[in-house]
């Protein structure tokens, strides 16, 4: 089973040179900690950065320059700022070649849900409607399982919806699926992780096609 | 040109209870503090705020919400204020959540004399109920509408007599769309230079937008989140 830089560290092997990237709160961020080699990687904040670099020395911290988690960060050379209509508009403009954000359910359809659990209170979904309507590539980073062992990989989701068909791709800690009309394909099982385990902890469709390699890091 | 004003006291001077107001910021970041400062101080009431956060307990917006100042907000994300939830639970306070591409996008078409905007988020979500929904190339959006808002108040690094504005770094955010969404637009900036001091390829915001304009004072730039790395690590 993976852990959550296990998860990152995979997610990290999507990322191609000259591509432009926005990464969600939490799992996500981390996969700027993985950017492989001799790729050129920009990384958007929807606050409106491209070019986030790593968090700051204490001594470079600036108030007016932060992620859209709001931690303070620093640029990389070739950033540039602007405003939150042109981010979101270079979002919905396809733009953005890929965004890696978090979900509560994601279902076999690509629909996600990440914004609101009934009962709790509603702090708002941010620019996460956003992204997921609008993004062309969008890869989900999330446990298989919520804490009492629960797919959170279903036919349908439970919770309130935060887009339809929009997830591409899942990387779990028990594999990496892509979204098909058939259903979750699972194209590679997590170290150690055998495929009878992967179907009896996914509630949505499954495809599973002959031998499925097990991840390789790089 | 009679924009300058002596400071947020007079630039809010003549704000009703019950206005619409947009406040520019995102989290703490770029938040216009004098004027919220003045607003509480004034006492106004029954507001609706458009804002893309809410502040937090004890700065920016929760300022005003400790003084039950504000009727509605509408907001992305107003997670990190105790106050607030606590006037939403007990029916006090109204919310109106709406995607933030959506926000700055409303506030971008008021500015540009649009009425409303075609927009892909919150198709098949909750956001949706209720909306206008048109088909093109296959795909469906949502009609949202050009907000309409009595004042903006907004926060700039640099200005000058004219009302030309300049924003820092990721201060910038909602500022430059509030700017031009609001009837009248205050802006309270950190260095108030005389009109030809500010190079005009460098400006954001082009002074026709803005009506009142100060230079604020003891600027706190409160951080939410302070993550820094060590010095070991080489860069």
């Amino acid at each position: 089973m993976l852990d959550k830089f296990g998860i990152a560290k995979r997610i990290a092997r999507e990322l191609q040179d000259g591509y432009y990237v926005n990464l969600g709160i939490g799992i996500p961020t981390l996969v700027a900690n993985y950017i492989p080699e001799g790729i050129e990687v920009v990384l958007q904040s929807e606050n409106g950065l491209l070019g986030m670099g790593p968090f700051p020395f204490a001594d470079e911290v600036d108030a007016d320059l932060i992620n859209a988690g709001k931690q303070t960060i620093t640029t990389v050379k070739g950033s540039a700022f602007f405003d939150s209509a042109m981010s979101f508009g270079m979002i919905r403009a396809g733009k953005v070649d890929l965004t890696v954000l978090g979900a509560m359910e994601v279902a076999d359809n690509g629909d996600i849900a990440n914004w609101k659990v009934p009962g709790k209170m509603v702090k708002g979904m941010g620019g996460a409607m956003d992204l997921v309507a609008a993004a062309k590539n969008i890869i989900v980073a999330m446990q298989h399982c919520d804490k009492a062992g629960n797919s959170k990989l279903l036919p349908k989701c439970t919770l309130p919806i935060t887009g339809l068909g929009c997830v591409k791709k899942v990387v779990s800690d028990l594999g990496v699926f892509n979204i098909t009309e058939h259903g979750f394909h699972l194209i590679e099982r997590a170290p150690g992780i055998s495929t009878d385990f992967i179907t009896e902890k996914t509630a949505g469709r499954l495809i599973i096609n002959g031998e499925v390699p097990e991840m390789i890091f790089d | 040109m009679r924009k300058i004003v002596k400071n947020a006291a007079e630039a809010v001077n003549d704000i009703q209870d019950g206005a619409t107001i947009m406040l520019g910021g995102f989290g703490l970041c770029g938040i216009p503090e004098n004027c919220i400062t003045a607003l509480v101080k004034k006492g106004v009431k029954n507001l609706t705020c458009i804002s893309n956060n809410a502040g937090v307990d004890d700065f920016g917006i929760g300022l005003m919400l400790q003084q039950k100042q504000i009727r509605k907000m509408i907001s992305s994300y107003v997670g990190e204020n105790a106050e607030f939830e606590r006037q939403l639970l007990s029916g006090e306070l109204e919310v109106d959540l709406i995607p933030q591409g959506t926000l700055a996008t409303r506030c971008m078409a008021a500015g540009y004399g649009m009425p409303a905007v075609f927009t892909l988020a919150g198709f098949g979500t909750e956001v949706a109920e209720g909306k206008e929904i048109r088909e093109f190339n296959g795909k469906k959006y949502l009609l949202e509408y050009a907000f309409d808002s009595d004042f903006a108040i907004v926060k700039a690094w640099k200005g000058d007599t004219h009302g030309n504005l300049i924003f820092k770094a990721t201060a910038r955010n909602f500022n430059p769309l509030m700017a031009m969404a609001g009837k009248i637009t205050i802006a309270e900036v950190e260095e108030l230079v005389p009109a030809g001091e500010l190079n005009p390829n460098e400006i954001h915001t082009p002074g026709i937008y803005v009506h009142r304009i100060f230079q604020g004072v003891n600027y706190e730039k409160r951080i939410e989140q302070l993550t820094t790395r060590k010095q070991e690590h080489a860069r």
